[in-house]
């Protein structure tokens, strides 16, 4: 690092030092037209740091209008920490997700530890109580060391931080990928409950209103964060380990505390968590949304290192901080609160009238940069779009997979990590603490009730990018109607969704045009399913070496059980129970999990979406279950009915007596949308019958833990359930081990 | 019957184990901090599982130079019903009111899941609504639950019939399938698994409210007639 004291704006210019900052020769130009000249070094990194992707969705802005973003029940849409929503009797449900996918990919443990804390915060700094978290997760497959490594400590993070704090893990996906090999995702979700009249926001209203900051000491860790997110990796990306924060769930617990008991008092103005681009981000954004500006003395500022610069703490990205504005001449009242719990709330600055960030350092004035050009005003930029040539040629292809024997393609599917059994995950996160968890993970969603009252939220991650990859709009409607499908096998209504938009680099054409498309197939779907965008992130430049991952916008759903009774799990619960499959398959392999076994890779057209069908459907399963005839309802996904089969019987080890009727590998193994497996007691068959139009009987739950299906009186599979759920339970742990 | 629950820094089953007594078994339940110095206005202390500390140096060890454990040993000296659950055994063991330490799980790694525990010994305080050797289905969350003692040690906690719940299938690593001891009086418990997470069957499992109301008979018994 240069003594950036020695870094005169002439030369900052002339040397083009900010291109190692990652602004472009524009940018630095338009930084200079809104500053009226060139900017001192500490100034161009905050402008770096907030004209990042990361910070100002600069490439992603004019996508991300196209989300219906409004809706009955939405109370909070995009722009604040989290996303709101009513749920009744006064109460709403916060939630967001976001992507720690870059510092995950060099630093696994405290990459995906941070994550965690950065999503907690974004919630808790709201006002909501953080009821449960979960996890999208993408690898490459486990078959080399390091990729074995990143799973394991991703896993290990997660559950350091999230146990620590004491907020349930209690869902997620993990998808193995060869796309992910040298770029993992780690996507972090987390949902908060809070009384409506308690939610809170990050402004800085006020003129004279004093700033305080409360948490962890800033260190040098996570500088630039924000902008080394927003580029590519390389084999050079390991030097960037600094650039990975380092987490402390311990003092994030006391923080979630105190944070819930100053909301109560109402010297508080305004709470902002530090997230990425640190001091930086929360004052100028704080200040933009209120209209004023912010002049703080960096010399206040707690510091856990010595000697550093003021672009040092204004870039720092150390965890577990929070910013806020109080009324002037009440900071002691703050303070005693955050006392309680150990912590030192401090005064750092003011509110002042001037709409300018303005930063004092040893006596001296560091920066004068306008609030609105920091958080408001990043170029945006249209970037060009290309349709890639595969897309069209994938339309016109037929595949049809050749298979012999239909137990064995079974048995290989149930192996497949991105299906089998991810006990091994949620093992080790605590899923129950808090005691509400009535659906723990491994279900299609979580299920989690609201204490003293009969409502539970239902809670999913989902996005199958195989699907994306061979058809953007149709995978990215998709993604969200599967999302959707899992809240309504639970018993729940969908609400809405939060995304985290995973993709390659903008700058491509044909990435731009996959990220266009599926952006606006997703919006199709929420519009249709009546399901808005209230919160969200994006990551670009998820690339490795010139790869880019597959498109992955992970879709982050809530909905509300409207009665405990409602609550719907995904295992066939009693012998004797009748089998329906809810809509019929057709022979669509292409993106699907059997195409990967066979072929190595994913081609041809994208499985078909029918968004009516979609709709009524969801429609009429909800209600045969808010009725009563359903006992269990699983969603037809990767591995087709075959698989959705397997999962309902064991958790009980039942078996079941199937017969199809249609040709047997499309019947079993297609992944043709819009479909559940449920299972109905006896006495409901004809009121389920006559509710569901699609429901086509297959057969009946029996307890001889025999997995039988026949097909014109001819056996097709007949496997006993315990082989079937041995190979599942056991595949991701014996990966683990081998050593090839 | 007055309950407290011990709030350490860090702690996170608190509240749970607070809506366990108050909302299950219907009782007097109080949150005390860990800066207290005087227990005595209760007939029970909880010490709730989480991480007191961030468990950093050692699980329990920061906790167990609180100042409420003074008060603690105080009370256990006169005999009021100690319960430590997770990171609370964890804090008993390091407190030396228990005797024994915990190691990291066998495998290394954070183990959350409804386990099978057997009631060893039912005649205590603590178990004597169970059956002897009933099954018990109780949550278990913990990465350092691996119970250790020397081979003396064990022989004393069989001889005095110290141990109170024992695993079927040991999931960390204890030393004899351990799963929760008391004091040789008695009135101190300290187990991993999670009784205040199974007080209900819409979460899975009653089996945890026995040992509350175990506590409250006993006390009553001891107690109520006076009044």
């Amino acid at each position: 690092m240069y003594n950036t004291l020695d870094l005169s704006p002439s030369r900052i210019e002339e040397e083009q030092l900010y291109k190692e900052m990652g602004l472009s020769d524009s940018e630095f130009a338009l930084m200079k037209n809104v500053l009226g000249r060139v900017p001192n070094y500490t100034e161009t990194g905050l402008f770096s740091v907030m004209w990042s992707e990361h910070c100002s969705y600069k490439n992603s802005k004019p996508l991300l209008k196209h989300f219906p973003t409004k809706g009955p029940h939405v109370l909070q849409g995009p722009g604040e920490g989290a996303g709101v929503v009513d749920i009744g009797d006064n109460q709403a449900v916060v939630f967001k997700m976001e992507s720690h996918n870059h510092p995950s990919a060099i630093e696994p443990y405290q990459g995906a530890a941070t994550g965690v804390g950065g999503i907690l915060r974004d919630v808790f700094s709201m006002g909501a109580r953080p009821i449960a978290l979960l996890n999208s997760l993408r690898f490459g497959e486990l078959t080399t060391e390091r990729m074995k490594y990143l799973f394991k400590e991703v896993v290990h993070g997660i559950a350091g931080y999230g146990n620590c704090v004491g907020v349930p893990t209690v869902g997620g996906e993990v998808q193995f990928d060869r796309c992910y090999e040298g770029n993992p995702l780690v996507n972090a979700m987390c949902v908060g409950l809070i009384d409506q009249q308690d939610v809170q926001k990050g402004i800085a209203k006020g003129v004279g209103n004093t700033v305080m900051y409360v948490g962890a000491p800033t260190g040098r860790d996570g500088i630039h964060g924000a902008t080394f997110a927003s580029e590519e990796l390389s084999d050079a990306s390991a030097s960037k380990r600094p650039s990975v924060q380092v987490g402390d769930p311990f003092m994030e617990k006391l923080l979630i505390e105190a944070c819930l008991d100053v909301i109560h008092c109402d010297a508080l103005v305004g709470m902002q968590d530090m997230g990425a681009a640190g001091l930086t981000s929360s004052a100028s954004e704080m200040a933009s949304k209120a209209g004023t500006g912010i002049r703080m003395n960096l010399d206040d500022v707690p510091q856990r290192e010595e000697n550093m610069t003021a672009y040092e703490m204004m870039l720092s990205e150390s965890q577990e901080r929070m910013l806020l504005v109080v009324e002037k001449g009440r900071e002691e009242e703050i303070a005693e609160i955050f006392e309680r719990y150990g912590l030192h709330a401090v005064s750092i600055g003011e509110v002042i009238e001037e709409r300018v960030l303005r930063l004092e350092h040893e006596g001296r004035v560091v920066a004068d940069v306008p609030v609105d050009a920091l958080a408001e005003e990043a170029p945006v930029y249209e970037q060009e779009e290309v349709q890639p040539a595969y897309i069209e040629e994938y339309r016109d292809i037929k595949y049809r997979p050749e298979v012999e024997d239909m137990g064995e393609t079974l048995m290989t599917l149930l192996k497949q990590p991105t299906i089998a059994s991810k006990e091994w995950v949620y093992e080790q996160y605590d899923h129950m603490v808090q005691t509400n968890t009535v659906v723990a993970p491994g279900s299609d969603a979580a299920v989690v009730r609201v204490k003293g009252t009969r409502k539970a939220l239902a809670m999913t991650t989902d996005c199958n990018s195989r699907y994306i990859h061979l058809d953007p709009h149709l995978g990215g409607q998709i993604a969200v109607a599967e999302a959707a499908r899992n809240i309504i096998c639970s018993g729940g209504r969908p609400l809405a969704l939060t995304d985290c938009l995973n993709f390659g680099s903008p700058e491509i054409p044909e990435t731009y045009w996959k990220m266009k498309q599926s952006v606006l197939g997703m919006s199709k779907a929420c519009t249709t399913l009546s399901t808005p965008v209230i919160s969200g992130n994006v990551s670009l430049y998820n690339e490795s070496n010139g790869v880019s991952i597959y498109p992955t916008p992970v879709v982050g759903m809530v909905g509300l059980i409207e009665d405990l009774s409602y609550i719907t799990r995904q295992s066939f619960q009693e012998r004797g129970d009748l089998i329906y499959v809810i809509g019929e398959a057709s022979p669509e392999f292409s993106g699907s999990e059997l195409q990967k076994v066979l072929e190595g890779d994913y081609f041809g057209p994208c499985p078909k979406l029918d968004l009516e069908v979609e709709k009524r459907r969801q429609e009429e399963v909800l209600s045969a279950i808010q009725k009563g005839f359903v006992r269990s309802a699983h969603d037809v996904a990767e591995g087709g009915l075959g698989v959705a089969l397997a999962e309902s019987l064991f958790e009980h080890d039942l078996g079941c007596d199937i017969s199809i009727n249609g040709e047997p590998l499309t019947e079993l193994f297609s992944e043709t949308q819009s479909r559940y497996v449920v299972s109905v007691p006896g006495e409901h068959q004809n009121a389920f019958e006559a509710l569901v139009s699609d429901a086509v009987y297959l057969g009946v739950v029996t307890d001889h833990q025999h997995y039988c299906v026949t097909h014109q009186g001819e056996d097709v599979i007949s496997l006993f359930t315990p082989d079937l759920k041995k190979a599942w339970k056991e595949a991701i742990p014996c990966q683990l081990k081998s050593k090839d | 019957m007055k309950f407290a629950v011990i709030v350490f820094p860090g702690s996170n089953c608190d509240q749970d184990m607070f809506d366990a007594i108050r909302t299950h078994l219907k009782e007097d339940v109080e949150m005390v901090s860990s800066a207290a110095t005087d227990l005595s206005a209760y007939d029970a202390i909880l010490l709730p599982g989480g991480f007191s500390h961030g468990d950093y140096l050692r699980s329990g060890a920061m906790a167990s130079v609180a100042p409420v454990v003074r008060a603690i040993k105080e009370e256990a000296d006169k005999g009021t019903f100690i319960l430590g659950v997770c990171n609370g055994f964890q804090i008993l063991l390091e407190a030396g009111l228990l005797p024994g330490a915990m190691l990291p799980n066998r495998d290394l790694a954070f183990i959350c899941k409804t386990d099978l525990v057997c009631v060893a010994n039912n005649n205590t305080t603590f178990t004597n609504l169970y059956e002897e050797g009933a099954t018990l289905k109780l949550p278990i969350a913990h990465g350092e639950g691996n119970y250790y003692c020397d081979e003396s040690t064990y022989r004393r906690l069989v001889d005095h019939h110290q141990i109170l719940f024992t695993y079927e299938n040991n999931p960390n690593g204890s030393v004899y399938d351990i799963a929760g001891i008391c004091n040789e009086r008695g009135n101190v418990l300290g187990m991993m698994p999670h009784p205040e997470r199974a007080v209900e069957a819409l979460l899975g499992s009653e089996d945890g409210l026995k040992l509350f109301q175990s506590m409250v008979a006993n006390w009553r018994g001891t107690h109520v007639q006076h009044t």
